[in-house]
């Protein structure tokens, strides 16, 4: 039996990656699990792992080669035969194959249209329809959401391959011949109704365009704002923010140029800023932390804890966690097509780390139900799996707000840019010994300098002015923490 | 998708509904056994229903034509009839049409049978041919088309020659003196006209309150206008309480709002036609049925015994060929995996007497029974610059829409042609068109089919050849 191995889910938002390298060729023996390719995705990079051991048939991909979600990488000649059932036989295999040929998602969506544009290619090739077109799909088993490499679990759900409706063609209990509808059928017509029907979407749901009609536009935009209601925060089309960018002028006249394509990291790094900054207004505020308290506890504790790093950082995560509970708005995102704000109910924050491959922000999940000690532990791990590229995409993914530690590179403020869909981001800088007058006399105090970005649609300055004196009072009393966070 | 090659399909019945099934499934690469109980696919709609009752409406068409014509001022003499060159003719016209489905079938390497299949088990079934021979075909899907036969009534043995049913009139073996037709429906007024024009004293008895039983009163009324000339008599609301085969033939004792006693030479049985499952052998698999002897089917067509499907007058009313053949369409696509489904916004119904009725979609009979308001735009022939030249101002036609949205729900004409101006209603009907699209699409002129464009302009008031303003 031959199977199809296709690129897994590779997290939220994730459709498609590139092809670092292919690890195994055709005629070759393979166990399951063993990594078949290597991907490079928006900020990491993944192993797929074979879903069943058997002879690769045919690799169907190469090295730099851009895949997306489902897409068959490889056939493979697999060992057991005995697990899919085939059509025809019985017919309730036929039944099945109904059931399960509405995968009704994205890439069914993508391939009715594909379909269709080849069906119309064949007959314009042929001058009539083609006869040659394939029956009878097959009840294939469903396709595994395998991960990519190790799997590790994930506090959401993946989301199942998706099902836009319940399938109306679940009608094998009735049992009467049914009468052409009356009352108010869907204004669509027969060509259209059966485009709502291949993609599994119930056409009375689709809501009319122009003229009252439901033309075929309106049921695949239906189709695709199911889809993206159903990925919940559906992947934006970065690529927009490139549009509309003027040519480079020619360099020249001035000077001898060289032009060298810009790393996957570094491309998404540039989509992203260019649609934070374009939709979200940006204003940035400063405030000063006395940490001298903070400083010293922070060492005290390094000498006691083995192999946890007890950092700054770590101790603004927890301020952080502990400030967005204190002032929710902080931790939103404004949908400006609802206008509403989102609130989110779960503390995730991102952590800059500079790598040689450039910027990653692997994100810690869940920072208000963990103490310093634990942040600080995994803070280390990512960081340093970070800067491996080690690290997994969905740990790369789901944070609410960012924080950005330049510290260690000496610089004090700076206004650094809100990463869309957040509304705010927090910039640490080098403390340094300043004077303080305290009691009449100047004393040296460790001053930590803050910067805060935020989206002014969703906060304001008087708002942002209290959130970064509340996390710089936490620093000095952290007690505050224990009281308020 | 090499499972294809699993599938194998058997269509029992080569009407229009069968041989269209296996002919679709065919050009989508599947194989197809098609059987069927003539030499021909074609079933009853070529063979002894549609296409004969058509060529012999044409002839009466052409009689009653060359009658009006002295109206304006041309002359024929009487028609003579020979009788065995109209039967000649006809039945070149189905040998044409039935010969070129069988090359078609050969064309598209569909295996024709011709013989009686029955169901031995939910994969095979056992076709006997005339011969004695019997021969098993094994499929893994089959479609079930075996169609309608004519009702019986009893009191009238279909043995006796005096006693027709549409496929014996269809045969035209004389011109009989006094026709009895028992029935008001679409088949025995089609066939009570041929006979009128060829020269029958035509008696139609209809148990209900009209003829055409279920149709707007106000597309019938034309017609029956023209219909009390043609024919001897009309007994609505009557029924025939018993009936006597003597020499001279039937003496039929009537009762209700008639009670006469007549005697006629020839008695037409037309009270409708009865879905066909007999000798079948269903019991063999888990194959449904309604009270009304109907096959239940899914909106694939499928029936209870999966893989077994079910399509056309064997699967439920209305019993008409067009709708048997999307029926098929919808089960070939089903079975070859596509996305078939049977859900028309509309099925058009043409009876084609002279004047043709014809509607689709929603009738103001419906609107009512169902309590759903409904918007009527009609327009009169009598104002159709076309119609006055055809000399046919009798006719009507009317678009019937939603009142707020103006959609267009149902269409119903009357009047010569209507049958080939109903296919723009239903286009209309399942495009989801408004009446305003009706109005504002150009029709050509001096055509009836304006009075489409004319009945939907009157909804808002505005039609061109009509004043009647709009109320409010």
């Amino acid at each position: 039996m031959v199977t199809d191995i296709k690129i897994p889910e590779l997290g939220e938002n994730i459709e498609s990656a590139e092809v670092l390298s292919v690890l195994v060729q055709a005629g070759q023996k393979i166990e399951k699990d063993q990594p078949l390719i290597e991907l490079e995705t928006d900020k990491a990079t993944a192993e797929v792992p074979s879903e069943a051991s058997g002879t690769v048939k045919e690799v169907l991909v190469k090295a730099g080669q851009s895949v997306k979600v489902g897409e068959t990488i490889l056939r493979l000649e697999s060992a057991d035969d005995g697990g899919t059932s085939r059509r025809s036989e019985s017919p309730r295999a036929a039944e099945s194959a109904r059931a399960t040929e509405a995968p009704r998602n994205a890439e069914k969506l993508e391939a009715v249209e594909e379909e269709r544009a080849a069906a119309k290619q064949t007959e314009d090739d042929n001058g009539s329809s083609s006869p040659a077109k394939a029956p009878a799909k097959p009840a294939r088993a469903k396709r595994s959401p395998a991960r990519a490499a190790t799997p590790k679990p994930r506090p959401e759900p993946v989301p199942e391959p998706l099902r836009l409706v319940d399938t109306p063609s679940v009608d094998d209990d009735e049992d009467v011949a049914m009468p052409p509808e009356l009352g108010e059928p869907a204004p669509a017509a027969p060509s259209v109704r059966r485009l709502a029907r291949e993609l599994g979407i119930d056409i009375q749901q689709v809501p009319a365009g122009r003229g009252g009609r439901i033309t075929e536009d309106e049921v695949k935009s239906y189709a695709r704002h199911l889809i993206a209601g159903a990925q919940e925060h559906a992947a934006p089309d970065l690529s927009l923010v490139r549009t509309g960018v003027p040519e480079l002028p020619d360099f020249a006249p001035w000077g001898e140029t060289e032009r060298e394509h810009a790393s996957k990291i570094r491309r998404v790094t540039a989509d992203v800023m260019s649609l934070s900054w374009n939709v979200i207004p940006h204003v940035t505020q400063f405030d000063r932390a006395d940490i001298t308290e903070v400083e010293s506890w922070r060492k005290r504790m390094h000498e006691r804890t083995e192999g946890a790093k007890v950092t700054i950082t770590a101790i603004t995560v927890k301020v952080l966690a502990a400030a967005l509970k204190v002032f929710p708005k902080f931790n939103s995102s404004y949908d400006a097509r609802t206008e509403e704000v989102v609130y989110k109910k779960y503390v995730n924050i991102g952590v800059a780390v500079d790598t040689e491959h450039g910027l990653l922000v692997p994100v810690i999940h869940d920072v208000d139900t963990k103490n310093i000690l634990t942040i600080a532990t995994e803070l280390t791990d990512l960081a340093g799996r970070a800067r491996e590229r080690k690290v997994q995409t969905d740990e790369l993914q789901g944070s609410n707000i960012n924080l950005s530690n330049l510290g260690g590179l000496g610089t004090t403020y700076f206004s650094p840019i809100v990463t869309w869909p957040h509304v705010a981001v927090i910039g640490l800088g080098r403390a340094t010994q300043e004077p303080v007058h305290i009691d009449g006399t100047f004393t040296p105090r460790l001053i930590l300098p803050l910067s805060i970005s935020y989206d002014h649609r969703v906060i304001d300055g008087a708002e942002a002015a209290r959130f970064l004196r509340w996390m710089a009072e936490a620093f000095e009393e952290p007690m505050q923490l224990a009281l308020e966070g | 998708m090499s499972e294809s090659s699993d599938v194998r399909l058997a269509v029992i019945g080569a009407g229009p509904g069968g041989y269209a099934a296996a002919f679709l499934a065919a050009d989508f690469g599947l194989p197809v056994t098609l059987i069927g109980a003539d030499e021909n696919p074609g079933g009853v709609c070529l063979y002894r229903g549609c296409i004969p009752s058509k060529a012999l409406l044409h002839i009466a068409k052409v009689i009653e034509e060359s009658e009006a014509a002295k109206n304006w001022g041309v002359s024929f003499d009487k028609p003579r009839i020979d009788l065995d060159r109209v039967r000649a003719w006809k039945n070149d016209v189905v040998q044409r049409l039935v010969g070129g489905l069988g090359e078609l079938a050969k064309r598209r390497q569909v295996e024709y049978v011709r013989g009686l299949a029955r169901f031995e088990g939910a994969r095979s079934l056992s076709v006997s041919f005339d011969n004695g021979n019997t021969e098993r075909v094994d499929f893994t899907h089959a479609i079930i088309a075996t169609g309608s036969s004519p009702a019986v009534i009893p009191g009238f043995d279909p043995d006796s020659p005096r006693v027709w049913d549409s496929t014996s009139a269809l045969d035209v073996p004389e011109v009989p003196g006094r026709l009895l037709v028992i029935g008001g429906g679409y088949i025995g007024l089609e066939l009570g006209s041929v006979y009128a024009a060829l020269g029958s004293k035509v008696t139609v008895v209809e148990m209900l309150d009209s003829i055409l039983p279920g149709v707007d009163g106000d597309l019938v009324r034309p017609l029956e206008r023209k219909l009390t000339k043609s024919f001897a008599a009309i007994h609505v609301n009557t029924k025939v309480k018993e009936a006597f085969e003597r020499d001279d033939g039937f003496e039929v004792a009537f009762d209700g709002a008639y009670a006469g006693t007549e005697t006629f030479d020839r008695v037409l049985v037309a009270v409708g036609r009865r879905p066909l499952t007999k000798g079948l052998g269903l019991d063999a698999v888990r194959v449904a049925m309604s009270d009304r002897g109907f096959i239940n089917v899914s909106r694939h067509r499928e029936t209870t015994e999966p893989g077994i499907f079910a399509i056309g007058d064997v699967a439920g009313e209305p019993m008409l060929a067009h709708k048997a053949t999307h029926e098929g369409r919808a089960a070939v696509e089903t079975i070859s995996g596509r996305h078939g489904m049977f859900e028309p916004r509309a099925i058009p119904a043409v009876i084609f007497t002279d004047p043709e009725i014809a509607w689709a979609g929603l009738t103001e009979t419906e609107a009512k029974k169902t309590d759903r308001a409904v918007e009527v735009g009609r327009f009169p022939w009598a104002a159709s610059g076309r119609a006055i030249t055809l000399g046919r101002t009798e006719g009507v036609t009317k678009v019937i829409v939603d009142p707020g949205s103006k959609r267009v729900l149902g269409v119903g004409i009357c009047g010569p042609g209507a049958g080939e101006m109903i296919a723009e209603a239903v286009l209309a009907i399942e495009m989801g068109a408004t009446a305003q699209d009706l109005e504002l699409t150009i029709h050509p002129h001096p055509t009836l089919s304006e009075t489409i464009m004319e009945a939907a302009a009157s909804i808002y008031g505005t039609a061109t050849d009509i004043y009647r303003p709009r109320r409010g």
